[in-house]
């Protein structure tokens, strides 16, 4: 469309940039919306945004963080507009997790995933990142637009969290897409995109 | 559970030694704290779908 300031080679830097973290892209919307079709929509979605936004990319910078801006704030809009319930793919993964010697139950991932997607929106995205996605607590704080304070919080209930339902193995077994859990996870919502996660009280 | 573990036994035992128990490690980094970087690992290594690739490729020939 319009006409375009940056040189062949530097859209050719960014493209590159652009394929690379897309296994990132759909591993952080994985976790996020949990199916992986509709993760797969969204990251498409994030790709396409991220394109037609290049020029506002400084190059050097991260481009996983900066699409991760670009991602997440499209699974916001979707997930008020109620696309996604917060639903797990069996499908997706029913492999077992590496069990650390003297392991008696192997956790599995989709154990794992579930668990993940019980936490309001907010922890689960400032865990995905920093626990999975190795961002420092900095980044993430830049990537979900909120203090570091808040993100270190946000973590630490969501690891709370998790380290409760693991060990007493109230992990739900089939699906968090129950009527309960889906509004506590809208609700939630609505409060981190009305104040883009800022002052967030947790 | 014991991921956590695994990493100290080679830094804070010597071969042989018991098990570290449970310890400030095992809540600084329990055992999900693996599985979740393996949740996002698995997706990280996994192939790109064909409709990425597709995606990818077009984007060139739009402006």
């Amino acid at each position: 469309m319009g006409s375009n300031t940056r040189t062949v080679a530097e859209k050719a830097d960014f493209k590159r940039e652009l394929t690379e973290v897309v296994p990132h892209l759909r591993a952080f919307a994985r976790g996020l919306c949990g199916r992986a079709d509709m993760a797969d929509d969204l990251v498409q979605e994030a790709l396409l945004k991220a394109w037609a936004a290049q020029e506002r990319f400084e190059p050097g910078t991260s481009m996983r963080a900066w699409t991760f801006v670009i991602l997440r704030n499209a699974y916001l809009t979707d997930m008020r507009r109620n696309r996604f319930r917060g639903e797990y793919d069996e499908n997706v993964a029913e492999r077992v997790l590496t069990a650390p010697a003297g392991q008696e139950e192997p956790l599995h991932l989709s154990d794992m995933h579930r668990a993940l997607l019980t936490l309001p929106p907010e922890r689960r995205e400032a865990l995905l990142l920093v626990g999975a996605g190795g961002f420092s607590y900095e980044e993430a704080a830049n990537i979900c637009g909120c203090a570091v304070g808040t993100i270190k919080s946000r973590v630490g209930r969501a690891r709370a969290a998790l380290n409760a339902m693991l060990a007493d193995g109230s992990i739900p077994r089939r699906s968090t897409s129950d009527d309960a859990a889906h509004r506590a996870i809208l609700e939630e919502l609505d409060e981190v995109a009305a104040g883009n996660g800022i002052a967030a009280r947790s | 559970m014991k991921s956590e573990q695994d990493k100290d036994a080679g830094r804070l035992q010597a071969a042989g030694a018991a098990p570290v128990e449970k310890s400030k490690a095992r809540t600084e980094r329990p055992e999900w704290a693996s599985g979740l970087r393996q949740l996002y690992d698995s997706v990280v290594d996994e192939d790109i779908p064909d409709q990425f690739k597709d995606l990818l490729s077009q984007l060139d020939t739009k402006n």
